[in-house]
């Protein structure tokens, strides 16, 4: 264990800690907007600087280990300042129409402007200004709103393992795009959506169906697979209108496309609800007895008559592992047969 | 029998100046007056580094039996006279000879670094070898242990010659003490700052150099891989570079068991792309590593964790240049040069608005008067002097009232500016010293690589301010927010790039503010350079009516009939000074 002081208080953290999580742990609130618990250090906001004895300039916490005997303090009149300046330059360069953004509830900027107090933009100047891009019907990239702290490169990158964006063009011009600015073509997981702190990355079924303060989360686990990962559902009048993951949640807060913008066949009309069995060529009602039993008579049938290897067995993927057990107990054992397969092999 | 040797500088100003082509025709004239085939005359051709006084290119060297004699300002018809005369009848021709000030620059010089740039053939490692090159590697691996070469180092208080000046041997022990597998030592070649061009002279005039620094350096950490991070503009210097690899690999000086001293060493060359972050030495290290070049926070620093998470030394061309000659003649020779805390030389481009354009090397703690005055022959066409920019983009203006001041780390830096990696813009009456501040901002701002938001947004915002201040557009404010703003952008940005930014504004401000408040509150510019800023108007009592400004006018703005008064339409001017410049009796009036 390392010990070091902040803000007067003594702290004990593991070995390998920044200062940022050292203040945090001890309840020493600093703000950031590029650190991400889950992700590398990476620097860029300026937002977590803090002063440590015997380092001529401020530091940034979130890069900084934390060492023995290092004394640090977080908040100071200089150190608030210096964040201001910092956060009215990034303003400066944003197109503050909070009134309209789906970010606008759940973004840290917007919270930041708020804790500072920050009205006025003392930097007036050029902003950056994009054509909307991206035909793809998951994932809306609003470049303008982007702060580039770099957390969706990084979780693509780092947690994903796709790197289908990075860093582009240098100076005020920076941005993140794919390769030579490129429609977004991935996985669409969404992962840098989740992690984005603004409203640059959002969903676009997301558009206009909720504030915040009107939804509902329940917590529940995903159906897609038998990985079961865990998530979030936004709800607002006993429908989906969005997908998260708990950061808590065994998954870390990471989901796959189907869990993040998969949910709207749960409103679908054409979903079924019920069994259907084809009577006089029309699919009609019937009860899971009635259906299940027409199943078992027709296996039977078809086995007697042309032999058990006749019949094969197809599972899916959104089965548990115990269920896909049972079913290739049910092809071999009361079938007979070895002809058991599974879609996520195609 | 008469020997003559013929050197012809190919550093940068050389070739920008023709010296290929002069050596062409110096080679057919050769071969055409049959003069190295006589038995009488044996005449051999070298293509030569730098030679320093680039304003005085193409210099070339001719030296007979021993009696050396430079030429100025040669061009290819030149050769002919020269050959006949000089290298075949034995009589320098006078009148191309250089001149008393091509003396002067070279009187106040010392030359460490530069010493045999344009003497040894920088494409031949015998050429090196017999100048005394290898011979300090060899002492190193035969009879020197890693300490004894750190030691020496650190004695001779050689420091990083890439612009921070850490000093060196601190450096090496540093890294020395690290307990790693692999460790690494990069040669930062990324030479970037506009108009400085000390490393490319040095890689392009005597890589093997470098190339025994690196060597020696690699010894004294313990590093077996090196790399040579050197800019694709600088094709000449790669090619050398490549050469001087190679040969040194077929001499032994790399490879494994080197000079049977068990010692092992390869070299890599790995090309930056053109950014100029890229010279700061952990977005360096990100670019080898295949990275974008984007500067990582330190600490840790690279001689803890650097290239791939190992130990690694970066040091500056310069800095490695120094190093075998340091071995060769001892740390109290090296100490002997310089002040108390800069030892040794340092090299500078000297640019701007002397009469000795060109590269020099002069003993830390010499005064900026006789850089600019005596090496660099004063200010052209007698104007006045009014300031020096030193360090690059990162550095800042020193007015012409200390012009005494020491040129060392510590004197530079107390004056708001620094020697960085040696750029020196000498500046006259004629230069708006906001314009030159804006000059520089609008590079850093364009090589920002945006990771950090001061630097980022932070220099973007200081140029809009300065944009709207020589625009004619500033506001009173406008001084207190850019010294607020770029004193916060140094605090809070990530690299060395976003942390000096702001120096060429600030150190303006600081010793020449009342041209900010001439541009702001008058509206003015003092050195008539933003044009903006700029009145065009007619003298009446000069203008004879000839119809020059009219003709030349691209806006239609000027009116007025044969031998009659002209005027000029301001709401029409677009100030380009096209009338100024067509006038020949000086009746248009720039205010």
């Amino acid at each position: 264990m390392i010990s070091l002081t902040i803000d007067g208080k003594p702290v004990s953290v593991q070995e390998g800690s920044s200062v940022l999580d050292a203040a945090r742990s001890a309840g020493i609130p600093i703000p950031t907007l590029c650190h991400h618990p889950k992700l590398s250090a990476f620097g860029g906001c300026r937002l977590c600087i803090v002063r440590i004895e015997g380092i001529p300039r401020p530091v940034t916490s979130c890069t900084t280990p934390a060492a023995e005997g290092m004394v640090v303090t977080t908040a100071s009149p200089e150190i608030t300042a210096l964040r201001k300046t910092v956060l009215e330059l990034i303003l400066s360069d944003h197109p503050n129409d909070c009134m309209v953004c789906e970010g606008a509830g759940t973004c840290t900027l917007q919270e930041y402007a708020y804790a500072f107090g920050l009205r006025d933009n003392p930097y007036p100047g050029e902003r950056r200004q994009y054509e909307a891009c991206d035909a793809n019907p998951f994932i809306e990239r609003d470049m303008e709103k982007c702060i580039a702290c770099g957390r969706c490169v990084k979780v693509c990158d780092e947690i994903q393992g796709v790197a289908a964006i990075n860093f582009t063009y240098r100076g005020f011009k920076t941005k993140i795009c794919p390769a030579f600015e490129r429609e977004l073509d991935c996985e669409f997981c969404g992962q840098c959506v989740q992690v984005c702190p603004t409203g640059a990355l959002t969903g676009k079924q997301w558009a206009r169906t909720a504030r915040t303060l009107d939804v509902q989360k329940v917590r529940t686990v995903c159906g897609y697979c038998g990985v079961g990962c865990e998530v979030l559902l936004h709800v607002q009048n006993n429908r989906i209108i969005r997908v998260s993951a708990p950061d808590d949640g065994w998954n870390e807060g990471w989901l796959c496309v189907k869990g993040r913008f998969g949910y709207r066949f749960v409103d679908s009309p054409d979903r079924l609800t019920e069994p259907l069995i084809r009577k006089d060529g029309v699919l009609q009602p019937a009860s899971w007895d009635e259906a299940l039993q027409l199943v078992a008579d027709k296996l039977t049938a078809i086995k007697t008559q042309h032999g058990p290897d006749t019949i094969g067995g197809l599972s899916s993927a959104r089965c548990t592992t115990e269920e896909n057990y049972l079913f290739q107990k049910l092809m071999r054992a009361a079938i007979g047969t070895n002809n058991v397969d599974h879609c996520a092999r195609l | 029998m008469t020997e003559t040797i013929i050197r012809v500088c190919m550093g940068p100003g050389g070739i920008a100046a023709g010296g290929a082509d002069v050596l062409a025709a110096f080679q057919s004239g050769l071969a055409d007056a049959q003069v190295s085939a006589t038995i009488e005359n044996r005449c051999t051709m070298h293509k030569v580094g730098c030679l320093g006084l680039c304003a005085k290119d193409v210099l070339v060297d001719i030296i007979r039996n021993g009696d050396k004699k430079t030429y100025e300002l040669v061009t290819p018809d030149m050769a002919g006279r020269i050959i006949t005369e000089h290298v075949i009848g034995g009589t320098p021709v006078a009148e191309w000879l250089v001149k008393d000030d091509y003396h002067a620059f070279h009187a106040k010089q010392v030359k460490v670094v530069l010493s045999d740039c344009g003497a040894v053939d920088p494409e031949s490692i015998d050429s090196y070898i017999a100048a005394g090159g290898y011979a300090a590697v060899r002492a190193v691996l035969t009879s020197m242990t890693r300490k004894d070469v750190i030691d020496l180092i650190k004695n001779s208080g050689l420091r990083g010659r890439g612009g921070a000046g850490f000093p060196t041997g601190v450096k090496w022990e540093n890294c020395s003490n690290v307990d790693a597998d692999t460790k690494y030592i990069i040669c930062n070649a990324d030479e970037g700052d506009p108009g400085a061009f000390m490393d490319r002279a040095a890689l392009e005039g005597n890589p093997h150099a470098v190339l025994e620094g690196m060597l020696i350096g690699a010894y004294a950490i313990g590093a077996r891989i090196g790399y040579v991070y050197v800019r694709a503009e600088y094709p000449l210097a790669v090619e050398r570079l490549n050469l001087a690899i190679r040969q040194a690999a077929e001499h032994g000086f790399l490879g494994e068991n080197i000079l049977g001293s068990g010692f092992g060493f390869t070299l890599r060359i790995k090309l930056g792309a053109g950014a100029f972050v890229c010279g700061e030495e952990t977005a360096l290290i990100a670019s080898i590593e295949g990275e974008r070049g984007m500067p990582r926070p330190k600490p840790p620093f690279p001689v803890y964790k650097g290239l791939w998470g190992k130990p690694t030394v970066i040091n500056n061309v310069e800095t490695l240049a120094n190093v075998p000659y340091i071995i060769r003649n001892g740390a109290d020779w090296f100490a002997s040069y310089g002040t108390e805390k800069s030892k040794g030389t340092k090299v500078f481009s000297l640019t701007g608005k002397v009469r000795n354009t060109g590269l020099i090397e002069v003993p830390m703690g010499i005064t900026l008067r006789e850089i600019i005055h005596e090496i660099g022959g004063g200010i052209e066409n007698g104007r006045r002097f009014k300031a020096v920019q030193t360090g690059g983009p990162s550095g800042g203006c020193i007015p012409a009232s200390m012009i005494d001041l020491n040129v060392d780390y510590e004197s530079l830096s107390k004056a708001g500016s620094i020697v960085g990696s040696g750029g020196m813009i000498v500046l006259d009456e004629d230069d708006c010293m906001v314009s030159v501040a804006k000059y520089f901002l609008q590079f850093t701002q364009a090589e920002s690589c945006g990771k950090c938001v001061p630097c980022r947004v932070g220099t973007k915002r200081l140029l809009e301010i300065m944009e709207r201040i020589t625009n004619g557009n500033g506001q009173e404010s406008d001084l207190d927010l850019l010294v607020k703003l770029g004193n916060d952008i140094r605090q809070t940005s990530l690299c060395g790039l976003g942390m000096t930014a702001p120096n060429p504004v600030l150190s303006t401000i600081k010793y020449f503010r009342d041209e900010y408040e001439a541009h702001i509150r008058d509206k003015k510019c003092p050195a008539k350079v933003c044009k903006n800023l700029l009145t065009f108007s007619v003298i009446a009592a000069a203008c004879k009516g000839c119809g020059a400004c009219l003709r030349a006018c691209p806006a239609g703005a000027v009116s007025g009939e044969k031998k009659k008064l002209h005027t000029i339409d301001q709401t029409r001017c677009v100030k380009c000074g096209a009338c100024f410049d067509a006038c020949k009796f000086k009746a248009i009036a720039k205010d």
